[in-house]
């Protein structure tokens, strides 16, 4: 149980999957101009990470190992992830529009983001469990919502500023909040260390 | 001529990384040293070489509905020749380099190509272009990867600098210094190029531009 607590710690803050792994940069960047669009964008990570880790561990453990093709494993779990979020999209729009609508828009995004694949490509060379690897998808998901709520807000700020030089407008001053708030994110460190 | 322009066109005029934003998460993640970042890039360059290669060759085999799972296994299948290719010959940046090699397969580049240039073009121009862009990819990698090195632990690949190797600030080689150096050379490049910078990430490069519905408040669309 324990083990349980310090993954799920370490994945939302110590090893914050965005700040300090540098996975889903791009989504972080462009979905953050809006809080709302932000949280819609958080919460499909959190439900398609869950998914997928659900879906490639038993592929991983029992097709790719016993067969020893483990090597197939990037063309197996990016095949995977890609079709598992075309399914979700149908499934939603059929059985629960309203969810739909609200996460719908944000599904295409999340096929080519890094972040899902290398969530399950950690949970194999991490070595966990079943439920560790639904445990750490969890929190890594929560992670990235955390972070890019608190972006997005930053943001909001950024945008509204005046007396930016003309060269750092737009993506450089982005970047640099996000190095600031990286730069806080630093501070957990420690936890659990 | 054209053909020169296919391929010089990746390094400077819309380097992937410093002017069409596409590629950032390992530019900013393995760039810790120089050595890791031409690694990374030279790795990138062999993929998109290879896919942009066949992809052209198939691009009249393969069906337009379901060309964006085509282009993914293509891609992927290359990255695992590579991922052998490092392990074996390579070791130590294959290490180094960690998960970011697996998630070549995911790079924006390499699909972004596939989708606006190889599935378009004949071989020859292709190839050139795979060639042209990955290595404009490893020259923003190399630069990104020089300056954390240097400012970060005072070295340039492993060998120290006097002065700066006393005291190097090592918050450069750390997260919060890969996005402010990513930062900071966006807009040394705007300067250069004397052009307003980009005032946000487009779709244009992004391969899900046409799949994507996330509208903006201008009714454009944002990836």
């Amino acid at each position: 149980m324990l083990k349980l607590v310090i993954i799920m710690v370490s994945a939302v803050l110590v090893n914050n999957i965005v700040l300090s792994q540098f996975m889903g940069i791009c989504s972080f960047l462009g979905v953050s101009k809006v809080i709302k669009n932000s949280l819609g964008m958080g919460i499909a990570v959190i439900f398609v990470m869950l998914c997928a880790t659900a879906v490639t561990y038993p592929v991983y453990k029992y097709i790719l190992v016993p067969y020893e093709i483990e090597y197939l494993r990037t063309v197996a779990f990016i095949l995977l992830v890609a079709m598992f979020v075309q399914l979700v999209e149908i499934v939603l729009k059929k059985t629960m529009p309203p969810l739909y609508k609200a996460l719908g828009v944000y599904l295409p995004l999340i096929t080519t983001n890094c972040a899902v694949l290398g969530v399950t490509i950690t949970n194999i060379d991490e070595e966990y469990t079943f439920i560790q690897s639904i445990t750490n998808a969890l929190g890594t998901g929560i992670g990235f919502t955390v972070a890019i709520l608190l972006f997005s807000g930053v943001r909001s700020r950024i945008d509204a500023a005046t007396g930016i030089p003309e060269t750092f407008k737009g993506v450089p001053s982005t970047l640099i909040a996000a190095s600031i708030v990286a730069l806080s994110f630093m501070g957990f460190g420690g936890l659990f260390g | 001529m054209s053909r020169f322009k296919d391929l010089t066109k990746g390094f400077v005029k819309e380097n992937p990384v410093l002017v069409t934003l596409l590629g950032m998460c390992p530019a900013l993640a393995v760039t810790t040293m120089a050595s890791n970042g031409i690694g990374m890039g030279l790795a990138t360059t062999f993929v998109l070489v290879g896919s942009n290669l066949v992809i052209s060759l198939l691009k009249k085999v393969i069906p337009d509905a379901v060309r964006l799972p085509c282009y993914i296994v293509i891609i992927a299948g290359f990255v695992t020749l590579i991922e052998f290719l490092l392990k074996g010959y390579v070791p130590a940046l294959y290490d180094s380099l960690g998960i970011f090699l697996s998630l070549i397969t995911v790079n924006c580049i390499i699909l972004g190509r596939a989708e606006v240039f190889a599935s378009k073009n004949k071989i020859i121009p292709s190839v050139l272009d795979g060639l042209g862009m990955g290595l404009g990819f490893t020259l923003a990698l190399f630069l990104m990867g020089a300056v954390r090195e240097i400012i970060g632990t005072g070295s340039i690949f492993g060998i120290s600098i006097p002065f700066i190797s006393q005291n190097p600030m090592s918050v450069f080689i750390m997260p919060a210094g890969g996005f402010f150096t990513l930062g900071v050379i966006i807009a040394v490049v705007n300067k250069l190029k004397k052009k307003k910078p980009p005032k946000e990430i487009g779709c244009a490069g992004c391969p899900n531009a046409n799949s994507c519905s996330v509208k903006t408040e201008k009714g454009g669309k944002e990836c």
